[in-house]
């Protein structure tokens, strides 16, 4: 039986380098290049991913032009809606990426330090365009007699003293359109979505999440809809690495009563 | 044979425009009062919607366009096509901007999605079904990006009803010359760039000439 209505989304996610390919951490070893960000996109698209993220790692000066570039190219030929993010933190450069092409730009540390650049992107390009970047990782105190999660920034390294359902909460009065939320804990274990963050924030905000860190396989995104009210999930290694095939993925979820586009 | 998208400033069409591209419909960018192109009534006109029902309107209006378009749509009967908050301004009024007319080429007016209910999550974001409502419109799924939808008095000129969070809701309008969709067709995969296709395809061979 088919789903004839709104739909959850599935969306691969590419890490982009400062030459224009997608690589992939590998530990211990540095990165590794797996490929043609363009190519992949389309093969992404034909499989039926219901959206792209593309994140610039190297978020330096000469990878910005590379990325603008890339930019231009990947909307000459995707058909379905994308997102750019990585280092983004001027509302200069959300116009220079809309311009080339991108649907919605993810900001991250930048709007930690500056939480006015979410108000300057949703008052110029609509708050549909702005995507909140939060990475989270459990804390061990408790606020307002709840669990809560520590909003990390610069790739986990650094602590912010944000709890993340109070910055999401603000971010959105901000003009914040998504909450991209990673699980530090998760990501990269392939243990699943850590479900009460997702659920905790998916309950609390007026806007959609996108579920992210510890994807594995069709049982991880089940749980991620079904127990942490995502309205999205993300994902990378699971697809890149070939172990899930999106079409194959989403018709196991839709059998289980997710409403997926097929 | 070739089509008029209207460039009236504010936002960006790029998007639109690869899609045409791709579907290899034939186009050329009006910029009105900035380089002197208008709406000639000899090709069909696309309104593409980036922006605010009253930006849009203002934009319109600022850059010349609301008079020809007018006479080639409402007189000439020049096929058209509206995106997005194209299809919304085809129409009298908007909760989104409630001071200003717009178009008013089809009778009846834009509302918001209900939020008075807990879980509530506007705008729609994401991949919809839309559900036929007229002969010769094939089903499938869309991607929108929306908080605001057209209400027609006249439930006929509905080509496509989609449903969000209970809210039925008109995906897509027909009526006459007059196409729109509420949707975006260039961000909906192969189904949506047949949708544009299939527009273009269909139009009637004396206004190509």
């Amino acid at each position: 039986m088919s789903h004839q209505g709104f739909c959850k989304r599935i969306i691969p996610c590419l890490d982009v380098d400062s030459n224009g390919r997608t690589v992939k951490g590998v530990k211990f070893q540095g990165l590794r290049d797996i490929g043609d960000p363009i190519e992949m996109a389309i093969a992404y698209e034909a499989q039926g991913a219901d959206e792209l993220v593309f994140l610039d790692i190297s978020a330096s000066h000469e990878g910005r032009k590379t990325l603008v570039d890339l930019v231009k190219r990947i909307s000459h030929d995707l058909r379905i809606p994308f997102t750019v993010g990585g280092g983004i933190s001027s509302l200069d450069q959300v116009l220079a990426l809309l311009e080339a092409g991108t649907d919605k730009v993810s900001i991250n540390s930048a709007a930690v330090r500056n939480p006015q650049l979410i108000a300057d992107i949703a008052s110029h390009c609509g708050r549909q365009c702005c995507v909140l970047a939060i990475d989270a990782k459990r804390a061990d105190q408790l606020v307002d007699g709840r669990a809560s999660w520590d909003v990390l920034v610069k790739g986990g390294r650094e602590k912010t003293g944000l709890d993340a359902l109070n910055w999401a909460k603000h971010a959105v009065s901000l003009g914040a359109g998504e909450i991209l939320l990673t699980s530090f804990d998760r990501d990269g274990t392939g243990d699943g979505f850590d479900n009460a963050l997702n659920r905790q924030l998916a309950d609390a905000l007026p806007v959609p999440i996108i579920a992210s860190g510890g994807a594995s396989g069709p049982e991880s995104f089940l749980h991620a809809f079904q127990d942490g009210h995502a309205d999205a999930a993300l994902a990378a290694t699971i697809f890149h690495d070939g172990h899930w095939h999106i079409e194959d993925l989403k018709q196991v979820l839709l059998d289980e009563g997710i409403p997926l586009r097929v | 044979m070739l089509v008029e998208v209207l460039h009236y400033g504010g936002g960006n069409v790029g998007s639109l425009l690869r899609a045409l591209e791709r579907c290899e419909i034939p186009y050329i960018l009006l910029k009105g009062t900035i380089d002197g192109t208008f709406p000639t009534g000899k090709h069909p006109v696309i309104l593409p919607g980036v922006g605010a029902f009253g930006a849009i309107m203002q934009g319109l209006e600022a850059r010349g366009f609301l008079e020809p378009l007018t006479q080639v749509v409402t007189v000439e009967k020049v096929p058209f096509l509206g995106v997005c908050v194209g299809l919304q301004v085809l129409f009298e009024s908007s909760e989104e901007s409630p001071n200003v007319a717009g178009l008013g080429f089809l009778k009846g007016t834009v509302r918001h999605f209900p939020t008075d209910f807990e879980g509530s999550k506007v705008p729609q974001i994401g991949w919809n079904y839309i559900h036929a409502q007229q002969e010769n419109a094939p089903e499938g799924f869309v991607y929108y990006v929306n908080s605001y939808f057209a209400d027609p008095a006249d439930a006929n000129v509905v080509l496509y009803a989609s449903e969000y969070q209970g809210t039925r809701f008109c995906g897509a309008v027909k009526h006459e010359n007059i196409s729109a969709f509420q949707f975006h067709p260039e961000k909906s995969g192969a189904f949506g760039h047949d949708l544009l296709r299939h527009w273009f395809d269909a139009l009637p061979v004396e206004v190509l000439k």
